[in-house]
């Protein structure tokens, strides 16, 4: 049913491909018409580079349908390195690892989710997860 | 614009009401309403609802209460703006009169919320949320909260015992309101040790859920009779505004903007200042939606709402009292209903009704309901005489 939203939605979250805004330059993530910052027209693509660090995060125990498998999982608000904040699941979490608030992390293409009904609706998606030191 | 007045009120106890339906619930708070001001019908009926589609699968609210309450043949519109919806409803009603257009109207919010299991409720809710970019993450709207919180901890250095404060004046205040959904003082043990839901956030910073509906009646102020039971309560200021719908999107994650903006609409409509309020019934569905509002509507410094609440100053003796017959909290977050809840509390409390959390000498009361995580904000002033 909603397989043409994701399928629409592949170049952000399989590349982080956002913009860059040609009259204020602020970096846009994910692409819009008109850019937030200056109310001008956005329009020229740009990659980001799948580098930031964690704004805030916190646990999922409960997971919403369609995410059970995952639970409990770390959510996070990542500021980019180019500016825009999105949100994310962290992934790849040692056993003792503690995410902080400023840890530098980095962006990754797993699964997000996965639908146990016959609908059968996967995405995947960006994920992020610790820099290696 | 002429001035508006509201003349009576009706609201249902906060709970779950397995024996009635969506309109039942709405139709006891529209019929209380118009029973309060003696009224037997109004011009038009405005319907402040989120779920009804997907938790009662029933749409097109406006005809389907409209017809339920006496009003088939009137205006009738639904509006829907997350969990501000409520407000939204009482500003199109105010509107409408204020305009003109109507000689009066009534704004009901209601919402019914067991009809579905508590996961799909979940998932209703979360559709409040950017779809794309935050609930296909795996997010629901607790976790928006605790994220803002957590920074929030981070950022101005308060501990999560600093907060509790809120949660336990809600409580302290909704023992005294018969429709409260729950009626049971906590203590700072109670706050502290409740399960935790998504770190920082525990039980006791979360609002629960419930069904109910409160409305309101809405007159021109000039028609009010002169013998009326109470001092006429005049609506002096309505203002709404918008944030960015993600809450990565906000230029500041920790300042409600559309807070901000509409409270600073709405002192300037009614020329006073924070000052000036007696009482403000804010949106408290998370204790950081407390802090966020006080800071962003002028009564506390950026950083510094739990001081307030730390100090004392949020209660019904305080400086600025909030949550006065339970908030949020404790009186309970039946969406679409909840900012009609608020608004029929300031009126109570404008009116001397409420007994032993009535604010001293309360002439100028505000409401403030909050959509989303802060993305559509609504608030309206009242005064008394
Ligand atoms: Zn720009």
């Amino acid at each position: 049913m909603e397989n043409p939203r994701h399928w629409r939605l592949k170049k952000q979250r399989y590349g982080l491909v956002g913009e860059e805004c040609p009259h204020c330059h602020e970096k846009l993530f994910p692409p819009r018409d008109v850019c937030p910052h200056c109310g001008g027209e956005a329009k020229e693509e740009f990659t980001f580079s799948g580098q930031g660090e964690v704004y805030s995060f916190t646990t999922m125990y409960s997971a919403p349908a369609g995410y059970e498998e995952y639970a409990p999982y770390t959510v996070a608000l990542v500021k980019l390195e180019e500016g825009p904040v999105l949100t994310a699941q962290l992934t790849d979490l040692g056993d003792d690892e503690e995410v902080e608030i400023g840890m530098p992390v980095e962006m990754v293409t797993r699964r997000l989710r996965s639908d146990g009904d016959d609908s059968g609706i996967l995405i995947y998606g960006y994920k992020f997860r610790p820099v290696m030191k | 614009m002429r001035e508006v007045a509201v003349i009576g009120i009706g609201q249902t106890p906060i709970r779950e009401e397995w024996e009635k339906s969506l309109r039942l619930l709405a139709g006891e708070a529209v019929l209380a309403s118009l029973a309060d001001a003696g009224m037997q019908r109004a011009d038009g009926i405005f319907v402040g609802n989120m779920i009804g589609g997907s938790a009662n699968n029933q749409q097109h609210l406006g005809a389907y209460i409209a017809d339920w309450v006496g009003l088939r043949y009137s205006e009738a519109v639904h509006l829907e703006t997350a969990c501000s919806s409520g407000a939204a409803a009482f500003r199109a009603a105010l509107i409408a009169v204020a305009s003109g257009e109507l000689d009066s109207a009534i704004a009901v919010g209601v919402e019914k919320m067991t009809d579905s299991p508590g996961s799909e409720i979940t998932t209703a809710l979360a559709t409040a949320a950017d779809a794309n970019w935050e609930t296909d993450q795996g997010l629901s709207f607790v976790v928006l909260n605790a994220l803002l919180m957590k920074r929030y901890m981070h950022e101005h250095g308060w501990t999560h015992e600093d907060f509790a404060p809120f949660s336990i004046n809600a409580h302290a205040n909704g023992v005294h309101n018969p429709n409260a959904r729950f009626r049971k003082a906590i203590t700072l043990e109670a706050y502290t040790k409740a399960a935790l839901i998504a770190d920082p956030i525990n039980l006791m910073d979360a609002s629960p859920m419930g069904d109910g509906a409160a409305a309101a009646l809405l007159v021109p102020a000039d028609s009010v009779p002169h013998d009326a039971r109470y001092p006429v309560i005049r609506v002096a200021a309505s203002a709404a505004a918008t944030d960015a719908l993600a809450v990565h999107d906000r230029k500041d994650p920790l300042w409600l903007t559309a807070a901000e903006k509409s409270a600073q609409q709405a002192y300037q409509q009614a020329t006073l200042t924070p000052k000036d309020i007696d009482l403000f019934e804010l949106h408290d569905a998370f204790s950081i939606m407390a802090t966020l509002s006080l800071e962003a509507t002028g009564f506390a410094e950026r950083g510094q709402g739990p001081r307030l609440a730390l100090d004392g100053e949020i209660r019904p003796s305080g400086r600025i009292p909030i949550a006065t017959r339970g908030g949020l909290k404790a009186r309970g977050h039946p969406i679409g209903a909840t900012g009609m809840y608020q608004i029929v509390e300031v009126i109570q409390q404008l009116r001397g009704d409420c007994g032993q959390t009535q604010v001293e000498n309360a002439r100028v009361g505000m409401a403030q309901n909050i959509g989303g995580s802060g993305s559509n904000i609504i608030t309206h002033i009242f005064k008394a005489g």
